[in-house]
């Protein structure tokens, strides 16, 4: 058995994400080897030795700079094809989920997702995930190789416990079609405001809010109960509030005393960013959201009612 | 503009939804009802077409005949028709098989978009696209929050780990949308009344040309070892409004001095 793990970059460094999971490869099995695709990233080669790579495949070039997923289909399939990896497996992010969904397609290999452990039994590959919004949990399996995997982001701290990889450059020879998408531009956005990782108590509003102005509502919550506001990729693509304040995914992680959701479904994606939370209270009319399904007190509701009375409570219990 | 919009039924949320312990596959037995991400991919099949003037909105799905009830929905909203794959043999299809049945559906249409939801609510997968437009040979786009269209090429901007990317790329070209794009319409009742009458056609793989060994549990490379229950949050409480809940949850983060 072989595994290959897809190295994830941005700037100058490798993802924390991606070198969790080839830590934990590394652990699982001694042949594990990594991939590297973009525009002068051979000097990241060196790092991902460290955390257990044996060989480093780097795939270096101008028509692969971007960080767009079908160039990146072409080249880890090919790559899996001419040496024969047994699994290959992603730290899941917007790019990565695309590049394992068409590396599925193009070999006809199985992909299973939102892993957050893998183990080997008997020689073969197990991964865990939980299902159903994290209302069950499986052993899932691959009936053929190369077996694919996507690791739900956080599951693996990076360790180093490797030494130093061997680095062999690849080509970057693209499919007609792979090349199609470009990409016009990359915003960086600026992170300005109070930062939410640092906080005690978020208030966190979803867009059962209905409208950018409700999150007045959450402002004056958070200011009588001492805490800062925070947010959903929902409201935040609305532009209802800025992306500094997003949880989950795609936005920060945080591990608050209080978390307080206010018409806030509870997403799995949204969840990976909250859930280790102390303390969750939840607020949403749906009695089926999924988000009773993790929090500690689920108030079944209209924010709009339930919120200025709570604001007003909290205000009269702390003499303010 | 042709559109193809890819829906899928799924189990409604609730304490019905689960997975039978005896097949280990999802129970299909419940009330159920389209992919609610599904729905801003149909608003904005709709929009884009009403945008271009003309055209046609035709909704993709692989699944039970019964789904033809929940996509029925999507006809009500204003697509103009319905292909549903229906077949025994595709019952536990995974991303393998799915993906090659929706393609070969969809070669059949050669439409100029196909449109998927962010994710089916069932699976959580959000990986479907990229599956198809792999089969497509097509470029995608996924998470997309802002779409233009104009002279047959896409722009599209997307929220990823780290900012903000705007994408560009030709037709044909398969489209995944994010749920803020927009806000799906309610099926007018005129709509509703009409949805019956709108085309649906319900196809066999052997329809759309899929060897029945490509799709369901034989087409399938991924299985479910075993099941178990996770580990709850403990003593978790769940009350109704009944007017006290601001009152009962102020007691609540007192008694956890949190306030
Ligand atoms: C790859 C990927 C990455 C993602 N990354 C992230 C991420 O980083 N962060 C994130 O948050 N999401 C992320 N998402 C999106 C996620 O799947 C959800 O779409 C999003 O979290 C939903 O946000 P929401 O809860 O605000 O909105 P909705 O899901 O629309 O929920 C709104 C809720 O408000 C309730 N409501 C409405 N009105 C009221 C009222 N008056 N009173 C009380 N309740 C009310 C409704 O019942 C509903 O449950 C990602 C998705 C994908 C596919
Ligand atoms: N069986 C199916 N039939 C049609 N479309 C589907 C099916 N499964 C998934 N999709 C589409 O793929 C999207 C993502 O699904 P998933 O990758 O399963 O989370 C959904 O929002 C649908 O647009």
């Amino acid at each position: 058995m072989s595994t290959l793990v897809f190295l994830e970059h941005h700037g100058s460094s490798i993802q924390k994400g991606s070198l969790g999971v080839l830590s934990k490869a590394a652990a699982i099995d001694p042949d594990t080897s990594a991939v590297l695709v973009g525009s002068g990233v051979a000097g990241l080669a060196e790092q991902a030795g460290k955390y257990g790579a044996k060989t480093v495949f780097v795939a270096d070039g101008e028509a692969v700079a971007a960080p767009l997923p079908q160039p990146r289909v072409d080249i880890v399939s090919r790559l899996v094809q001419e040496k024969g990896f047994g699994n290959v497996l992603f730290a899941a992010s917007v790019l990565a989920s695309d590049v394992a969904g068409g590396v599925s397609a193009r070999l006809d290999a199985g992909l299973n997702w939102d892993l957050n452990d893998l183990a080997m039994d008997g020689g073969a590959l197990v991964g865990k995930r939980s299902a159903l919004g994290d209302t069950i949990s499986a052993d899932v399996g691959w009936t053929t190789e190369p077996r694919l995997a996507l690791i739900r982001a956080g599951s693996f701290e990076p360790k180093e416990n490797g030494g130093s990889a061997s680095v062999e450059s690849i080509g970057t020879d693209l499919e007609d079609f792979s090349s199609k998408a470009v990409m016009v531009e990359q915003l960086q956005e600026q992170a300005s405001g109070p930062s939410i990782e640092e906080a005690d108590i978020l208030v966190t509003g979803g867009r059962g809010l209905g409208s950018p102005e409700g999150f007045q509502l959450m402002e004056e919550l958070a200011s009588a109960i001492g805490g800062a506001v925070a947010s959903t990729r929902a409201v935040v693509d609305s532009g209802w509030y800025p992306y500094a304040t997003q949880i989950g995914q795609t936005g920060k992680v945080v591990s608050p005393k209080l978390y307080i959701g206010c018409g806030v479904s509870g997403a799995i994606q949204h969840k990976v960013g909250m859930q280790t939370s102390q303390v969750i209270v939840s607020i949403n009319k749906d009695p089926n959201a999924p988000i009773f399904d993790f929090s500690d007190l689920g108030v079944v509701g209209d924010l709009q009612a339930i919120v200025p009375q709570l604001t007003a409570l909290v205000k009269e219990r702390r003499g303010s | 503009m042709k559109i193809a919009v890819c829906v899928k039924e799924v189990p409604d949320p609730g304490p019905n939804r689960r997975i039978d312990p005896g097949t280990l596959k999802m129970d299909r037995s419940g009330d159920r009802s389209l992919n609610a991400y599904d729905l801003n991919a149909i608003e904005e099949a709709l929009r884009l077409k009403e945008a271009a003037g003309d055209g046609e909105v035709v909704l993709v799905s692989l699944g039970q005949a019964k789904a033809l009830d929940s996509i029925r929905k999507g006809l009500a909203m204003g697509a103009d028709r319905a292909v549903l794959v229906s077949d025994e043999a595709a019952a536990g299809s995974d991303l393998v098989a799915t993906s090659h049945v929706l393609a070969e559906a969809l070669k059949a249409e050669s439409p100029d978009v196909v449109l998927f939801g962010q994710q089916a609510t069932d699976g959580d997968g959000a990986v479907m696209w990229a599956a198809v437009a792999e089969r497509l040979k097509m470029p995608v786009v996924s998470q997309i929050s802002e779409l233009e269209v104009s002279g047959g090429t896409i722009t599209a901007k997307r929220q990823t780990e780290f900012g903000y990317d705007r994408i560009q790329a030709p037709l044909p070209a398969v489209l995944a949308v994010a749920d803020s794009l927009n806000e799906p319409r309610y099926p007018s009742l005129k709509g509703i009344m009409g949805a019956k009458k709108k085309p649906q056609d319900v196809k066999s793989l052997s329809d759309v040309g899929v060897d029945a060994s490509r799709a369901g549990e034989a087409g399938s490379r991924t299985t479910v070892v075993s099941l178990s229950p996770p580990q709850g949050r403990g003593d978790s409480r769940k009350i109704e409004d009944d007017g006290s809940a601001a009152q009962q949850i102020l007691d609540f983060l007192v008694e956890r001095k949190l306030v």
